[in-house]
């Protein structure tokens, strides 16, 4: 081994779990008190380790809901079927368990009011998990600086935050476009279809206007976006990007 | 095939491997020479270990794996930005 292990700031802390909301039908917030919560920047995310009976652990990165200015951390958990972990979290963890984390983790996919420029929001699925951190923490700062949202779900039922977002777009600084690429209702006005270079086109901002561009989702939805944001004319590294995927749920 | 993630997906391991926050740290690829952020590698997490790709040539440029409950980060292929 090159280097040896370091002791880190970043131990293992006990959280209880508040409250559960049930954001759609596979994804659920938990909400948490931790003690030992050092504070957090939006965008981050933690690592969860369960461990069973017999000592064997499983741990996963979840990404962080809440505001670095809210009261309590948020995390929301999206159920992958045959999962070794989320089903727990989503299914099983009810007010009052306790819960193992390390946190706040990530430096890179991170949003501080303090950045200038437009900011613009890309997501897919649950990948707006650590966006609506940014957006809550844009909320907070009340700043004069634009936001587009533009976000893809396979279906209206499966738009996380959707009630949220809809009082979002009411700010007069927010647009929110909302991306259905398989099921939408009869009279829907937004995108059919997959969030693609066209689309792009027209939802995002021109490159000359300099927006901060954060990308978050399944591998294949943020490289496609990252693709099409660079086909576009949109510098690569105006483009911060973050990939989940099922590494076992 | 297992789809790669980034290094994102890894950060709380670097954090116990180099006792800091790593995502955002720069470095360079010595296989094609190519900089980018930690956060940017190609990660395949799903082997016993994490294994970190240059996202440009492919080049393995670094092996995370816990063993005891360490974590231990090998840099075959990757100079990292002088860590302030």
């Amino acid at each position: 081994m090159a280097r040896a292990a370091l002791p880190g700031r970043l131990s293992w802390q006990l959280g209880r779990v508040l409250d559960t909301i049930d954001e759609t039908q596979r994804a659920r917030s938990l909400v948490l008190e931790l003690p030992n919560w050092p504070g957090h920047r939006a965008g981050q995310h933690v690592d969860i380790r369960l461990t069973a009976d017999d000592g064997y652990q499983a741990q996963r990165g979840y990404s962080i809901a809440s505001a670095p200015e809210d009261n309590e951390v948020i995390l929301t958990i999206e159920r992958l079927e045959n999962g070794e972990v989320s089903p727990y979290l989503t299914d099983v963890l009810e007010p009052g368990d306790e819960l193992e984390l390390r946190g706040p983790i990530g430096g890179y996919f991170v949003w501080d009011a303090s950045l200038s420029g437009p900011l613009l929001l890309i997501s897919g699925g649950s990948g707006i998990v650590p966006l609506r951190a940014m957006l809550r923490h844009w909320v907070a700062a009340r700043l004069p600086v634009e936001v587009r949202v533009i976000h893809s779900a396979r279906s209206l039922d499966e738009v996380i935050y959707r009630d949220e977002l809809m009082r979002l777009a009411a700010y007069e600084e927010v647009d929110v476009r909302i991306a259905l690429t398989r099921a939408w209702p009869e009279r829907w006005r937004g995108h059919r279809g997959r969030v693609d270079r066209d689309f792009l086109k027209d939802a995002a901002w021109p490159p000359q206007d300099q927006p901060r561009i954060y990308v978050c989702g399944p591998t294949a939805f943020v490289e496609a976006v990252a693709a099409a944001l660079v086909d576009n004319g949109q510098p690569p590294d105006t483009i911060k990007t973050e990939r989940f995927g099922p590494t076992g749920g | 095939m297992t789809v790669p993630l980034d290094g994102n997906a890894i950060a709380g391991d670097l954090f116990a491997a180099f006792g800091r926050e790593m995502t955002a740290v720069v470095g360079r690829c010595r296989s094609c020479g190519v900089t980018c952020a930690v956060a940017e590698l190609c990660v395949y997490a799903r082997a016993p270990g994490a294994v970190a790709r240059c996202s440009s040539c492919n080049a393995v440029v670094m092996v995370l794996v816990t063993i005891a409950g360490e974590c231990h980060a090998h840099l075959p292929a990757l100079e990292l930005e002088a860590l302030s």
